[in-house]
């Protein structure tokens, strides 16, 4: 029998030689895939990040919140502004030349990323304040108003954010790298989290907050954490997706409720509550988004030929989404997550059944 | 700071229209949240189907307006019951966070439906009408030009809550609806089938949302695909601004929302841009300050 501590370090080890071999699988990928695979390979992370921040709080909290859009828009917008170059700047702000403020600053993408973060995180905890006292339904769409309000604001505050012309030439920083990286610090610290007592506490209050609350539980205090944790990936998130996209266009489509919609398609295939799932969800998502792009085309199908179909690729994802609820309920992995022991059961089912 | 009164008399019937709209799509999620406990997600949405049923009933197969109306409102109602018998229906037993998911999905379904088949582009809808003029027509009174269609809509959506009023109150499926709405298991003990009355709440209440939409399109003719979104949330704010559960609730609520956009307009024309966000901001105070809503009984929740 193997004592707890051996197994926790046993863990861990194949936990760093997996990460190690996903390293030189992306390192592999980089050399031989060509520039297009490696965007989507990229963006896959990206989703990968703004489904396990999601998930932090829709998932593990058990709080319906609505407003991620707003806070990959937040972390977008602040990154954006600080890494394109002041000549650049001017070059863009047509209409009203930039805050003078804003015209001059100028980061790195990594610091830029943090700080990006950082205002995601304030922001979150600002707009928690009164969202995170109602419940339900009614939180949802207190959330997802206060995403729409950050969007309006974004459409309208001309001097910072260039209004409706949104940004454009945004350096494209993002590459696998930076996007694998920070999916992996996102990964590490929010199962880091949820492990921890505070984690604990954020599942109990999932499952029964008024409990949770008699337990001595903050409920308050711990629904605000995980929020602003949330807020702060979101914001990285968006970072790294706006030095991906490298322009930001604040209309309803892109950075407007369908966004939110996005992530919480990702995060519930993979099933609401597991981290490993929305993971796979992103990867999943990102991959049908690309393969059903081909409709977006002219296309043959069973040797006839099709007009390219707009919006196809939408069309089809809602249907998914919408028989996933209904049919499929608890999504890829339910609640539960990919682990080493669960993986060991596994081999050892497949070698009994081998031998007899 | 000189206020104009013609400007503020304008606006204020505008903003008794737009309320008047709202109000409509409003008692929609209020009675089925009054019965179901979800939100409705997809009545903006079902708004926008109103439209485009219409639009396509007058331009394509060349109904008369009024005739393309109604097949559209007989279209939604369609659509109401067949969205929740497909989609609600199934969940009935589940946890309420999964039938709100479904709801964004099917909201989300509809929007790129109408992307795919109907295009992602903004359409006028004023060539729905034969006589385009009398979106444009006015009366004058002195130097005050108050647009015909405004009086028109009002009329219009006056008359639909009466009658809703009526089914509602008067009717032996509205004493259903309302007693469905206090106790669904001891309902069905009474005799009465449940399911088609909440498909006839359904097909009802997307009716209204529809008939708010041809409207809205009289008065703001560009539409696309996700011209619903902003009004639906806003109707839902209505409906929790007057107390959700509460069909008169949503009536008040609805033309206080309306009317209190467009006055703070009428104040501070500078926030004109940040319209939309007015509504939110209310919903945090309201749901903070009077979390039962004007017209809402207060429930203590049982543990």
């Amino acid at each position: 029998m193997r004592t707890m501590k051996e197994k926790t370090r046993r863990d861990l080890t194949l936990t760093v030689l997996f990460v190690i071999f996903v390293a030189i699988l992306l390192q592999v990928a980089n050399v031989k895939f060509d520039s297009y695979q490696k965007q989507v390979l990229s963006l896959m992370a990206i989703y990968g990040i703004m489904a396990v921040s999601l998930n932090l709080v829709n998932g593990i909290t058990g709080v319906f919140s609505l407003g991620h859009a707003g806070f990959i828009l937040l972390g977008a917008y602040t990154s954006a502004l600080l890494t394109i170059p002041p000549e650049q700047k001017a070059m863009i702000f047509i209409i009203e030349p930039a805050h003078p403020f804003i015209a001059n600053l100028h980061t790195d993408f990594f610091t830029a990323t943090i700080v990006a973060g950082g205002i995601s995180a304030l922001g979150a905890f600002i707009i928690g304040f009164p969202v995170l006292r109602l419940s339900g339904d009614y939180l949802a769409i207190a959330s997802l108003g206060f995403s729409e309000v950050l969007r309006i604001l974004a459409l309208n505050l001309q001097s910072i954010t260039n209004g409706s012309l949104g940004l454009k030439g945004i350096p494209n920083h993002t590459n696998i790298w930076w996007s694998w990286g920070w999916l992996l610090v996102t990964v590490l610290f929010i199962v880091s989290l949820v492990k921890s007592s505070y984690g604990r506490a954020l599942l109990a209050i999932r499952e029964n907050p008024i409990a949770a609350e008699a337990m001595g539980i903050n409920v308050f205090k711990h629904t605000l954490l995980s929020f602003v944790i949330s807020a702060f990936f979101a914001g990285v998130s968006g970072s790294l997706y706006a030095h991906w996209l490298t322009t930001i266009d604040p209309r309803i489509t892109t950075f407007g409720p369908v966004l939110t919609y996005y992530v919480l398609i990702m995060v519930v295939l993979g099933g609401l509550g597991s981290v490993s799932g929305s993971i796979i969800g992103a990867i999943l998502f990102a991959f049908l988004m690309e393969w059903l792009r081909m409709f977006e085309q002219p296309f043959t199908l069973f040797g006839r030929q099709y007009p390219a179909i707009q919006g196809m690729r939408m069309l089809v994802l809602s249907v998914l989404f919408v028989v996933t609820m209904i049919v499929w309920k608890r999504g890829l992995f339910g609640r539960a997550e990919i682990t080493w022991d669960g993986i060991r059961k596994l081999m050892k089912k497949f070698r009994r059944s081998g031998s007899r | 700071m000189s206020l104009n009164p013609t400007i503020l008399i304008q606006n204020l019937l505008n903003g008794l229209m737009v309320g008047g709209l709202y109000a409509l799509i409003a008692v929609g999620y209020t009675m089925v949240y009054g019965i179901l406990r979800l939100i409705n997600f997809a009545f903006g949405d079902v708004m926008v189907m109103g439209i485009y049923f219409a639009y396509y009933g007058a331009t394509l197969i060349r109904l008369s307006f009024p005739l393309a109306v109604t097949v559209s409102l007989a279209g939604t109602a369609l659509l109401g019951i067949v969205i929740d018998r497909l989609a609600y229906k199934p969940l009935r037993n589940s946890p309420r966070i999964s039938a709100l998911i479904t709801a964004i999905g099917v909201s989300f379904f509809i929007e790129s439906f109408a992307v795919v088949f109907f295009g992602p582009n903004y359409k006028p809808f004023l060539d729905a009408l034969e006589n385009k003029t009398i979106a444009f027509e006015s009366f004058v009174i002195g130097n005050v030009y108050l647009p015909k269609i405004i009086f028109i809509i009002l009329g219009i959506t006056a008359i639909a809550l009466f009658i809703l009023f009526v089914i509602v109150y008067r009717t032996k499926i509205g004493m259903a609806m309302r007693a469905i709405s206090a106790d669904i298991p001891t309902t069905s003990l009474m005799g009465i089938n449940v399911d088609n009355v909440i498909g006839f709440t359904f097909a009802i209440s997307s009716a209204l949302a529809a008939l708010a939409g041809v409207m809205w399109a009289l008065r703001y003719p560009s539409f696309y695909p996700y011209t619903g979104f902003v009004p639906g949330l806003k109707a839902f704010i209505a409906a929790v601004f007057g107390g959700i559960g509460s069909i008169g609730g949503a009536v008040v609520g609805g033309i206080l929302l309306g009317v209190i956009e467009m006055m703070i307009i009428t104040l501070f024309p500078t926030l004109m841009q940040y319209k939309d966000a007015f509504a939110f901001i209310i919903l945090i105070v309201i749901l903070l300050v009077k979390p039962a809503g004007l017209l809402g009984k207060r429930t203590v929740e049982k543990v």
